[in-house]
């Protein structure tokens, strides 16, 4: 209690300063603060080594990177070189696997945002038997790990021709998608005033006019985040990916797995290709930081 | 599932309707029917199916037409690979989210008064947003065995340097039949114990036999370049003498166990005698590689070279080595995750009531005091979120695994997740074993499952 005691000491020397707060946690947080200002700086920094890391090398030459450290790079400045991406754009494999990537996570994305939706609403709006039966199954499913599914999938996908198809896994990343996607926006759509739908109603429309021109637009927000979330889920895949996708034309994390086996000799090749691959998450990442928060919040269930 | 509908709550802020509905006036259920297809279809083919199938499967041998019975979930705890597996998952569940949730506790409750805590913030949180694949790459490079690629060998070199001397003779060996033998951890002894009086090769002529002497070979050519030719050591009074050097001439010609010609001094080395297994006194070889013991402590003592002066240069920690490689891991995915479990404690700490901090302040109580009485406590079901959440996703931990270990240590690595993609996709198939494998994942969920479905059954009774 030594502080209590000291704390009010001072508390009567400095009576003459109008004291809000204990001069000694003022006191505390003036000196500190400096310290603590110092500390976090470090964390911070300590937490971009790794990233800054990788992309330095990603601009060393092959021989620079065999004969000394990414860090030699403030020693010498004049050494950057971008010749690896010049060489990346080259290669057909890696460039070919992000258009796959780009064809399996724009289509993964609509399709869990748009079946997402008509669930959701049918939840949120709809009378039907077993409504709250349906739903509950549906919250159930929220926690499934995929690896329940990826040898009975894998086999049905084999028995429908889907197997190492990137419809394949357009369709596994839409299932596994859908759980948190049906239970986020059923919520979300069940705030919809019903006085708004009922005028929409009266007013002539349709349920898939109402769904398209009120639900929908009035939703923007849970589905922006939706959207967001299951983007990056997808496009940052690898498991997935290595089972289902087409081994001839596979996804970037696929080639770029691939490339790690001979880790050592190719950081000339994996370094910029790892951030040609994070370059998509991070442009999204910063410019939807908000959303990407509340998805992340949301989804990391999964 | 809370926090989803923390968000979901954020999102309708300001808009309560009537509570949902009982319908929008007159839906037709085929209309809802068509709704819902799409979304069920999908469900119940590729995720209520699948588990079915599983655990059908689980009961079934590698080939499928032979029923085992619960056979193989026994076989899931008898077989090496897979307990090896087990211990490990346990590992990560218990370490990686506490200490996430611990830094995002940390740095949650420090960035809050800071101006640029959200520039912070935004540096710890990023990492979320890459693929594990390329954490993976990143931290396969941090971790690099070389020194002069991996960073945290780098750091770790560096600082073990300044501490500890590098041995001044790597690798280097007795001449064969010197007298001197190993002697257990990379140490040489000689064989007979050295008595006062005598002393190296006294006649430089003929070959000595002294177990004073000390010839040694495999001395790598840079570690001598600079030395200065080997001295033969003088007798002196209550001394015992003896000389180390290079017992190889370049080009030929010197002859075995004796200093000849410009045969090079060993210089910094350690010589000790040793009496019934205690070192008795010990001596550094001089610039001409002679040295001198005391004889009245080490007469009758033999000679031992120590293996720190034989050790190989220091290359650091092997951080992807067998023993290591799962708490490496782990650091990389707290490097990943401490963002997120920041980021949801950051929230929560934005609703505890601002008046009930000051108050204890005010009450004279110190940060620290606030913080183990006030904070964490109304932080606790935030904390208990986080804690949860990372724990259903460090069960399925995978990716990182599978990119960051090196191939020889993937074993020692082996997460429950990584051995049933092995077992279903990899080179030792058993669809049997990896279905079990399966639903053993889908049984350490199924308390949240349960949670989550009593906690909106509640929420519906409301």
């Amino acid at each position: 209690m030594t502080t209590v005691e000291g704390a009010a000491a001072e508390g009567a020397v400095g009576r003459a300063v109008p004291a809000k707060r204990p001069l000694a946690t003022r006191l505390a947080a003036r000196t500190g603060g400096g310290a603590l200002r110092v500390f976090l700086v470090l964390v911070a920094l300590f937490w971009l080594m790794p990233t800054v890391g990788l992309l330095l090398s990603s601009l060393r030459s092959p021989q620079q990177i065999a004969e000394s450290g990414w860090w030699q790079v403030f020693a010498r400045p004049a050494g950057i070189t971008f010749d690896n991406y010049g060489r990346l754009l080259e290669n057909e494999k890696v460039m070919g696997s992000l258009l796959t990537t780009a064809a399996i996570t724009v289509p993964a994305t609509v399709l869990v945002v748009v079946i997402g939706s008509l669930a959701g609403y049918a939840f949120a709006w709809m009378d039907f038997p077993g409504r709250d039966g349906w739903f509950m199954v549906v919250v159930g499913l929220l926690v499934v790990p995929v690896q329940v599914a990826l040898i009975p999938v894998a086999k049905l996908f084999g028995a429908v021709g889907l197997f190492e198809t990137t419809a394949g896994v357009i369709l596994f990343h839409t299932a596994f998608g859908l759980p948190f996607a049906v239970f986020l926006l059923r919520n979300f759509f069940a705030e919809i005033p019903r006085e708004l739908l009922e005028a929409a109603r009266l007013d002539g429309a349709g349920e898939l006019r109402l769904f398209t021109r009120v639900v929908m637009p009035l939703g923007g927000p849970a589905i922006a985040s939706l959207g967001i979330f299951q983007f990056l889920w997808v496009w940052n895949d690898m498991l997935i990916a290595l089972i289902f996708a087409d081994s001839g034309s596979p996804p970037v994390t696929v080639a770029l797995q691939q490339e790690v086996r001979q880790f050592g000799n190719n950081i000339d090749v994996l370094a910029p290709g790892a951030f040609v691959s994070m370059v998509v998450p991070l442009i999204v990442f910063f410019a939807f930081q908000r959303q990407f928060v509340s998805g992340v919040m949301a989804g990391a269930v999964k | 599932m809370s926090d989803a509908e923390a968000v979901a709550r954020h999102h309708r802020a300001g808009r309560r309707g009537k509570r949902a509905g009982r319908g929008v006036t007159g839906t037709r259920r085929w209309v809802a029917a068509v709704f819902l297809l799409p979304a069920l279809v999908l469900l119940g083919a590729l995720v209520v199916y699948p588990i079915v199938f599983s655990v059908y499967r689980s009961l079934f041998d590698a080939s499928g037409d032979g029923f085992v019975g619960l056979g193989n979930y026994g076989a899931m705890f008898s077989d090496d690979a897979i307990r090896t597996a087990l211990r490990n998952n346990v590992i990560w569940v218990v370490v990686a989210p506490t200490v996430s949730t611990a830094l995002g506790l940390i740095f949650a409750v420090l960035t809050e008064r800071i101006r640029w805590g959200t520039a912070f913030k935004l540096v710890v949180f990023m990492p979320m947003a890459i693929s594990m694949l390329a954490a993976g790459i990143i931290f396969r490079l941090v971790y690099d065995q070389a020194p002069e690629r991996g960073v945290a060998n780098a750091v770790w070199v560096s600082v073990h340097d300044t501490f500890a001397e590098p041995a001044p003779f790597p690798g280097a060996k007795p001449r064969p039949n010197s007298g001197l033998r190993p002697s257990g951890g990379g140490a040489f002894t000689t064989k007979s114990a050295v008595r006062a009086g005598a002393s190296g090769s006294s006649a430089s002529s003929g070959p000595s036999g002294s177990s004073a002497d000390l010839p040694l070979v495999a001395v790598r050519q840079s570690d001598v370049r600079d030395a200065k030719p080997a001295a033969v050591a003088q007798p002196q009074p209550g001394k015992i003498t003896g000389t180390a050097w290079l017992d190889f001439t370049r080009g030929g010609g010197g002859r075995p166990k004796v200093i000849d010609g410009n045969e090079k001094a060993l210089a910094g080395l350690t010589v000790e005698a040793v009496k019934g297994g205690a070192v008795v006194a010990s001596a550094t070889t001089a610039a001409d590689g002679t040295y001198a013991l005391p004889a009245d402590k080490a007469d009758g003592a033999r000679l031992r070279l120590p293996a720190a002066n034989f050790a190989e240069a220091y290359h650091g920690v092997d951080w992807l080595g067998p023993a290591l490689v799962t708490p490496a891991i782990i650091g990389s995915y707290v490097w990943m995750w401490a963002g997120f479990a920041m980021v949801l404690i950051a929230a929560g700490l934005a609703a505890v009531p601002r008046e009930l901090l000051e108050a204890a302040r005010v009450d004279g109580a110190g940060e620290w005091q606030v913080f183990r009485r006030i904070t964490v406590p109304l932080l606790a079901p935030v904390l208990v979120v986080v804690l949860v959440t990372l724990m259903i996703n460090v069960l399925k931990i995978f990716d990182l695994v599978y990119i960051i270990a090196p191939g020889s240590s993937l074993r020692s690595a082996n997460v429950l997740a990584l051995q049933l993609f092995q077992s279903s996709f990899g080179t030792d198939v058993d669809e049997g074993l990896g279905s079990a494998i399966a639903v053993f994942l889908l049984l350490l969920v199924l308390p949240v499952m349960y949670v989550n479905l009593r906690r909106i059954r509640k929420e519906r009774a409301r």
